[in-house]
C-alpha cells in the first residue's frame, strides 16, 4: 500500500544508501510531500549550511497520495535550503515522476554530500544505484532525459533532471521532468548542480495496494466530476493558464515593465485567445495535454511558428512565461514569448525568476544605472525582443559581465551594481514575485510577503478574493473546518479579513502539497472545488487512515510552523528588506496607474498592511514578531524539534 | 448488443488515468504494469497512442494456445483465459500483433482486457473520449458522418468559388 513506500538517504559523497520504512507516527503528524520534507530539512540541514556545499539535504518526494486511486496525484515536491534566498527551498512539479518513484518502492528521497564527478540516481524497484553521467554533462534537460532512457532501454523511466543553468549553478535553475514541467522556484537545480547530480531516473512495476478499491473509484468519479463541471476548470483545461494571465491583465493585476505599470497594453497577439489559434495550427484541434490522472489537461502543446528555432515542440507557455517574455520585458510578438519559453524549458531555470531579472535591469537599463559597458553593448531596453533573448543565453550559461551577475539572483546582483539598483528590485526574501502586480489587492500583498519561499503565490493566495463571492459562501469556506466568526470582505481591495483568508489558504496549500495533488484540484481557483471536507475521505479510501478535517488542518499548521522555525532559524526577521516578510516599497510608494477604475492610484497603505501582518501572526499563533509562541509549539506538538526521528 | 472499445488517438492527452483505474478495477492495486491498456507516447513530438485488445475475430491467442485456455465471452465478445488451464507457456503474448496480451511478473500470470465485464473502466473515466465503447454495427458512423462533413464543406467552397467566377 501506499504507507508502505520508504524513504531512501543517499550520500553523494561517500556512495552510501540507506532505505527506510517510514514510521506511522511520523505518517500521522507530517503526511508526506512537502509536509515530511519540512520535518526532513528541519532535522538535517545543519543550521548556516551553505546552500550550494555538501551539508545541504536536497529531498524529493511524491505524497501520501501518490499514484493512489485519487484525482491528480502528479506532483513532485523537492526542498533544500534555497541557493537563491538563504532560507527555505520548496518547489513542485507535475508530469509522471512522483508516480513512478512510488511505484519503484520510493516516498522520500534525501540526497547529501556532492559527488566527485557528474553522476545520476537510477532507482528501479527498491533498488539505488549511483551511476556515470558524465556523457550527461552539458547536455539540455529533455536531451538528458532521452539519453537516460536510451541508455537503460526503457522508455518508461521517468526522470527529474537539471539543463545547463543547474550545472552553472544559477541561483535559480529549476529541476525539470518532461517537455516542461518545473520545480521551478528557489533554485533546487542548482542544488543539484552543487551536488553533481545531473539527474535522478526512475522506473516501477510495485504494486500499491489500495485500501478500499471501490471505494476509491467510485468517490474519484464524483471528485472528478465535482472538478470537471467547474466552469474554471473548463477554461483551464482549453486555454491554459494564459487565460489567468489575459484575465488579470484586463483589470489591471498584472505587473508591467518591471513594476512600473500594472497592466500590458497593444498585447494582441499574446492573448490567450491567439495562443490557442497558434497551438490549434501547429498541433491540431487536440492540443491540450495533462499530468497523471488529470482531467483538466491545462497544458497547451505547440510547434514555434517562425524566428530561429522555428518548428520546435514544446509545451505551455505559462502565465509565468506569457509574465517573463511579454508583460515585464513589454514584447508583444508571440514568436518571443513561445521561444522564450522554449529556452527556459531546455536550460532548465525558472521562468518567473529570469523574466524579472531581465526586466528589472532593463529599467536599471533605461535609468543609466547600468550602461551598455555593462551590457556588452547590448541595447537592454523595454521591448527589445532580440536582447531579452540574448540575455536568457547569457544568464543560463553566466556569459558577460551582466549575465553572470544576474545569474546570482537580484540581491547579489543589487550589491554588485550597486548605486540604487536594489530599490527597483521587487523581490521578498530574495525571490522575485509571480508577474501580478497586488497594489489592489491587499489580501494578495500579505500572501506574498509572508509566504514561507519568498514572494509567491502557490502558498498562501486567496485567489478566488477576485471573483467577489456572495458572503455566505465566503463564510462557508473560510469558517472549515475551524470556526471563523470574524470580519470578511468579498471586496478585493479592502484590508478587512484578508489576514484570516491568507492563514487559510496557506494551510489549505500545505495540505494539498503534503497529499500530492495539484492545486487546480482544489479551492484554489474555484469556490466549489475540493477541499479540507473531502480529502479525509480520499485518504481513507485508498490508505486506510483516518483523519478528520480538522486533524488535517492541524497537520497543515504543524508542517507550517516547521516551514517558519527553518526560515527563523536561518535570519528571517519580519521587518527586514532582503529576509523579511516585507514588501519592496513601491508597494507602498508607487500608485497604479493603469486597470480597472477601483484599482488605479492604489498603492498599500503601510499602516494597514502592519496591521494585516500583526493579524495574520495572531491567527498564526506567532508573536509580533513572527515567531511561534511556546503555546503554539506545545499545541502542534513541536517542542522537542529537531527530533530526529527519521 | 455487441459494442467494441474504439480509439481515436488525437484526443488523448496522455494522462494515464486509464491505466490506473484498469488496475484498481482489475486488482484493487494502482501499478500500470497490470494494467490492460497502456498510453504509448511520442513525448517529443506530444502524440500519445492508447493501445487497446482489439479482440480479434481470428484470434492469434486463441489460435497459438496450446491448451485451448483461450475462449470467447458469448454476451460479450471479449475473449478471455480461463486461468484453470492455463499453464503459463506464454505463446499468447509473443503472437498478439498489438501486444496487448500482457504478462504480470508479479502473479506469474498472462492478462488482457476483459472490458470489465460490460462496463470498461477507462471509458468511463476517460473525459476526452479518446477510447470509447461504441455497438459494434455502428462504430464507423461518427467517422462516416465527419469524413462527409469534410467533403460537404469543401462541395460548398468550391461552389462558392465557382458562382465567384
Amino acid at each position: 500500500m501506499a504507507l508502505d513506500r520508504k524513504i531512501a538517504y543517499i550520500n553523494l559523497s561517500t556512495g552510501k544508501i540507506e532505505t527506510k520504512p517510514i514510521p506511522m507516527e511520523i505518517r500521522k503528524k507530517f503526511l508526506g510531500g512537502r509536509g515530511l520534507d519540512a520535518y526532513l530539512l528541519y532535522n538535517h540541514a545543519p543550521q548556516g549550511c551553505d546552500p550550494l556545499g555538501p551539508d545541504n539535504p536536497l529531498m524529493i518526494s511524491g505524497g501520501i497520495l501518490t499514484a493512489t486511486c485519487a484525482s491528480a496525484t502528479a506532483r513532485t515536491h523537492i526542498m533544500a535550503k534555497s541557493p537563491l534566498t538563504g532560507l527555505l527551498g520548496s518547489a513542485n512539479m507535475g508530469g509522471f515522476f512522483a508516480p513512478e518513484m512510488a511505484w519503484a518502492g520510493f516516498h522520500h528521497l534525501v540526497i547529501t554530500g556532492k559527488a566527485k564527478s557528474p553522476v545520476y540516481i537510477w532507482i528501479h524497484n527498491g533498488r539505488i544505484e549511483i551511476r556515470d553521467a558524465a556523457y550527461l554533462w552539458g547536455k539540455s534537460t529533455t536531451e538528458t532525459q532521452w539519453a537516460i532512457r536510451e541508455e537503460l532501454g526503457d522508455e518508461d523511466i521517468k526522470s527529474a533532471v537539471i539543463g545547463q543553468a543547474g550545472e552553472k549553478l544559477v541561483r535559480y535553475a529549476n529541476v525539470m521532468t518532461g517537455i516542461k514541467n518545473a520545480a521551478g522556484r528557489t533554485g533546487m537545480g542548482a542544488v543539484m548542480g552543487s551536488k553533481n547530480l545531473k539527474a535522478v531516473a526512475v522506473r516501477g512495476t510495485m504494486d500499491i495496494k489500495i485500501a478500499h478499491p471501490i471505494d476509491a473509484l467510485e468517490y474519484n468519479k464524483r471528485f472528478i466530476e465535482g472538478i470537471t463541471s467547474a466552469k474554471v476548470s473548463g477554461t483551464q483545461g482549453s486555454l491554459g493558464t494564459p487565460f489567468i494571465w489575459g484575465a488579470t491583465n484586463s483589470w489591471g493585476g498584472l505587473r508591467t515593465r518591471n513594476f512600473q505599470y500594472n497592466q500590458m497594453e497593444y498585447a494582441d497577439d499574446i492573448e490567450p485567445e491567439r495562443l490557442d489559434e497558434i497551438a490549434t495550427e501547429t498541433i491540431g484541434p487536440h492540443h491540450m495535454t495533462g499530468c497523471f490522472g488529470c482531467q483538466v489537461h491545462c497544458r497547451a502543446q505547440y510547434k514555434i511558428p517562425s524566428g530561429p528555432y522555428a518548428g520546435k515542440y514544446d509545451e505551455g507557455p505559462e502565465y509565468t512565461s506569457l509574465g517573463a517574455f511579454g508583460s515585464e520585458p513589454d514584447c508583444r510578438k508571440a514568436e518571443t514569448v513561445l521561444t522564450g519559453n522554449h529556452l527556459v524549458n531546455q536550460y532548465g531555470v525558472d521562468n518567473l525568476e529570469i523574466g524579472s531579472m531581465i526586466a528589472w535591469a532593463m529599467e536599471l537599463y533605461e535609468l543609466g544605472i547600468i550602461t551598455s559597458k555593462e551590457t556588452d553593448g547590448l541595447d537592454l531596453r523595454f521591448g527589445n525582443d532580440e536582447a531579452l533573448l540574448e540575455m536568457v543565453h547569457r544568464i543560463c550559461l553566466r556569459k558577460g559581465w551582466l549575465g553572470d551577475v544576474l545569474a546570482d539572483g537580484g540581491i547579489p546582483a543589487s550589491e554588485k551594481i550597486g548605486k540604487n539598483s536594489f530599490e527597483y528590485l521587487v523581490q521578498v526574501k530574495g525571490m522575485s514575485n509571480l508577474h501580478s502586480d497586488e497594489r489592489g489587492t491587499p489580501g494578495l500583498a500579505l500572501n506574498i510577503a509572508t509566504a514561507s519561499r519568498g514572494s509567491d503565490h502557490l502558498r498562501s493566495r486567496p485567489a478566488i478574493d477576485l471573483y467577489h463571492l456572495p458572503e455566505k459562501i465566503m463564510r462557508k469556506i473560510y469558517s472549515n473546518p475551524v470556526p471563523y466568526d470574524g470580519p470578511l470582505s468579498s471586496e478585493h481591495t479592502d484590508y478587512e479579513g484578508k489576514p484570516w483568508q491568507v492563514f487559510w489558504h496557506q494551510n489549505c496549500f500545505m495540505a494539498v502539497d503534503c497529499l500530492g495533488i495539484c492545486k487546480y484540484h482544489t479551492v484554489f481557483l474555484g469556490a466549489t472545488l475540493p477541499n479540507f471536507e473531502d480529502w479525509p475521505k480520499v485518504i481513507y479510501y485508498n490508505t486506510g487512515l483516518e483523519f478528520t478535517p480538522v486533524e488535517l488542518w492541524e497537520i497543515s499548521e504543524r508542517c507550517n510552523n516547521l516551514e517558519r522555525l527553518f526560515n527563523l532559524r536561518e535570519g528571517l526577521t519580519r521587518n527586514d528588506l532582503k529576509k523579511g516578510d516585507m514588501l519592496n516599497h513601491r508597494y507602498f510608494d508607487e500608485p497604479t496607474k493603469r486597470g480597472a477604475p477601483d484599482v488605479v492610484g492604489l498603492t498599500i497603505d503601510r499602516q494597514k498592511f502592519k496591521k494585516m501582518v500583526d493579524e495574520f501572526y495572531n491567527h498564526c499563533g506567532w508573536d509580533k514578531q513572527g515567531v511561534p509562541t511556546s503555546a503554539t509549539m506545545d499545541r502542534l506538538g513541536l517542542n522537542l524539534e529537531p527530533s530526529h526521528l527519521l | 448488443m455487441e459494442k467494441v472499445l474504439t480509439v481515436d488517438y488525437q484526443k488523448c492527452t496522455g494522462c494515464r488515468l486509464c491505466e490506473l483505474v484498469c488496475t484498481v478495477m482489475h486488482d484493487g492495486i494502482s501499478n500500470p504494469a497490470r494494467s490492460r491498456i497502456k498510453i504509448v507516447k511520442w513525448e517529443e513530438e506530444g502524440q500519445y497512442v492508447p493501445m487497446i485488445c482489439q479482440q480479434c475475430e481470428d484470434a492469434p491467442c486463441k489460435n497459438v494456445c496450446p491448451v485451448g485456455a483461450i475462449s470467447r465471452d458469448v454476451d460479450y465478445g471479449f475473449l478471455t483465459i480461463d486461468h484453470t488451464l492455463c499453464i503459463g507457456c506464454r505463446s499468447c503474448v509473443s503472437v498478439c500483433p498489438f501486444g496487448a496480451m500482457n504478462y504480470n511478473q508479479i502473479d506469474k500470470k498472462v492478462f488482457k482486457c476483459d472490458l470489465c465485464g460490460g462496463q470498461p473502466q477507462c471509458v468511463r473515466f476517460c473525459d476526452m473520449k479518446a477510447v470509447d465503447f461504441v455497438a459494434a454495427d455502428n462504430m464507423t458512423t461518427i467517422k462516416k458522418r465527419n469524413a462527409a462533413t469534410r467533403l460537404y464543406a469543401s462541395q460548398k467552397h468550391a461552389t462558392a468559388i465557382q458562382e465567384q467566377i
